[in-house]
C-alpha cells in the first residue's frame, strides 16, 4: 500500500518553501565563472590581478555572510550572500606563466563579483 | 655579545628601553583612532590589552596539534578537511574573528602554498600572528607570480609532476596547509609529531622533516 504524502519520509519535505533572495548560492561546484572588472570606489577584497579573469567553482564556502565590502560604509543591514572558493589556472593569469600547466591560484570570492561563462557568447 | 668582554657584568649594563624615535605617521593614527573611540566609550582600554592578550595566545603549537592529531586519527583528519573551523573548535581552539579556516592537504600531487596579497590575513586563531616576510610586499607579490621560485628560495623544489596550488586568503576564509607526515616517523608518538610540525610547514613554504629541529 502506498504511503500518503503525508506519512512518506521525502527526501525534500519542505519542497513548496520559497527561498529569500541570497539564501541559496547562485553558483555550484563546477560552474564557471568570471570575476567582474569593476572598479567601484572603497576598499574591495578582490585584488586588481583577477578581475576579469576566469575560473571555475571550486566549493561553495558555507555559511552565506554579510557583505563586509558594503558593511565598512553601514550599508548593508545584514543581508548574507555566499563566498566561493574559484579555481584560476596560473596561465590564465599570467600568460608566460612558469611552472606546470596545472598550477593554479585559488581564492574567495564573494557572489556579487562573479558572472556565469559562457563560452559561446560572440561580442 | 660584543663589547662586554671589557667590564664587568652589571644588573644596570643593558641599555636602556626607552623610545626615543619620533612615532610615525600610522602610528600617530592609531594613537589618534584608538583614544578618539574610547573616549567615545565605543570600547574601553582592557578590551584592547584583552584582544591583544589573545592574540598572543595563539601561537604555531596550537596548529601543530592539529597536524599531528590528524596524522594519526584519519577520522579527524576527514572532519579537519571538511570543516576546519569546526574541527579546531572541537580540539578547543576558539575563532574570535568571525572567520571560517580550510585546510589544504599537501599530497605527492599536490603542493599548496598560503599567501595574503592584499594585506596579512593569516590563520592567527590557529597559527598566532603571521611572520614578518608574509606581511611584506616581495612574498605578496611573487607568491601569486612564481610560486615555484618563491619555494624555490625557501630551499623547497617542487618537481614538474606535482600541482602547485595558491592560496589567496583575502576576505573570510583563512588557510591552513595539512603538510605529509614524514617518513620514518610511524613511531612517533603524537607529541612527537607535533614537536616536528614548525610554522613555515602550515604556510606551505617548507615540508616537514625528521631533522628541522635542532
Amino acid at each position: 500500500m502506498a504511503l500518503s504524502n503525508f506519512d512518506r519520509p521525502s527526501a525534500s519535505p519542505q519542497s513548496r518553501i520559497v527561498f529569500a533572495t541570497g539564501e541559496k548560492p547562485v553558483f555550484g561546484e563546477g560552474d564557471q565563472v568570471r570575476i567582474l572588472s569593476r572598479s567601484p570606489v572603497g576598499h574591495y577584497r578582490v585584488p586588481q590581478y583577477l578581475r576579469g579573469k576566469q575560473g571555475v567553482i571550486e566549493t561553495v564556502i558555507e555559511p552565506a555572510a554579510v557583505n563586509n565590502e558594503e558593511e565598512a560604509y553601514g550599508r548593508n543591514a545584514g543581508a548574507r550572500r555566499h563566498y566561493y572558493r574559484v579555481a584560476i589556472p596560473m596561465t590564465e593569469i599570467w600568460p608566460d606563466y612558469a611552472g606546470s600547466i596545472r598550477d593554479g591560484l585559488h581564492i574567495e570570492i564573494y557572489e556579487t563579483w562573479l558572472e556565469r561563462r559562457r563560452d559561446d557568447r560572440t561580442f | 655579545m660584543t663589547g662586554h668582554s671589557d667590564h664587568d657584568h652589571r644588573h644596570d649594563d643593558h641599555a636602556e628601553i626607552v623610545e626615543s624615535a619620533k612615532p610615525g605617521y600610522y602610528e600617530m593614527m592609531e594613537i589618534a583612532i584608538r583614544e578618539l573611540l574610547i573616549e567615545r566609550k565605543m570600547f574601553g582600554a582592557n578590551e584592547i590589552r584583552q584582544q591583544i592578550e589573545v592574540l598572543d595566545s595563539r601561537t604555531p603549537a596550537l596548529g601543530a596539534k592539529i597536524v599531528a592529531r590528524a596524522w594519526i586519527n584519519p577520522i579527524f583528519k576527514a572532519r579537519l578537511l571538511a570543516n576546519g573551523r569546526a574541527a579546531c573548535e572541537e580540539f578547543g581552539i576558539s575563532f574570535y574573528d568571525d572567520t571560517q579556516l580550510i585546510v589544504l592537504e599537501n599530497t605527492d600531487k599536490v603542493h599548496n602554498l598560503i599567501v595574503c596579497t592584499l594585506c596579512s590575513c593569516y590563520p592567527r586563531p590557529v597559527l598566532g600572528l603571521p611572520p614578518d616576510w608574509y606581511k611584506q610586499k616581495p612574498y605578496r607579490a611573487r607568491a601569486v607570480i612564481e610560486p615555484r621560485a618563491v619555494l624555490a628560495e625557501f630551499g623547497t623544489h617542487i618537481s614538474d609532476d606535482v600541482d602547485v596550488r595558491v592560496s589567496d586568503s583575502t576576505a573570510m576564509v583563512r588557510y591552513l596547509v595539512l603538510p605529509m607526515r614524514p617518513r620514518g616517523t610511524e613511531e612517533y608518538s603524537e607529541d612527537e609529531l607535533a614537536a616536528l610540525v614548525t610554522r613555515d610547514t602550515m604556510i606551505g613554504v617548507v615540508p616537514v622533516t625528521v631533522n628541522a629541529r635542532s
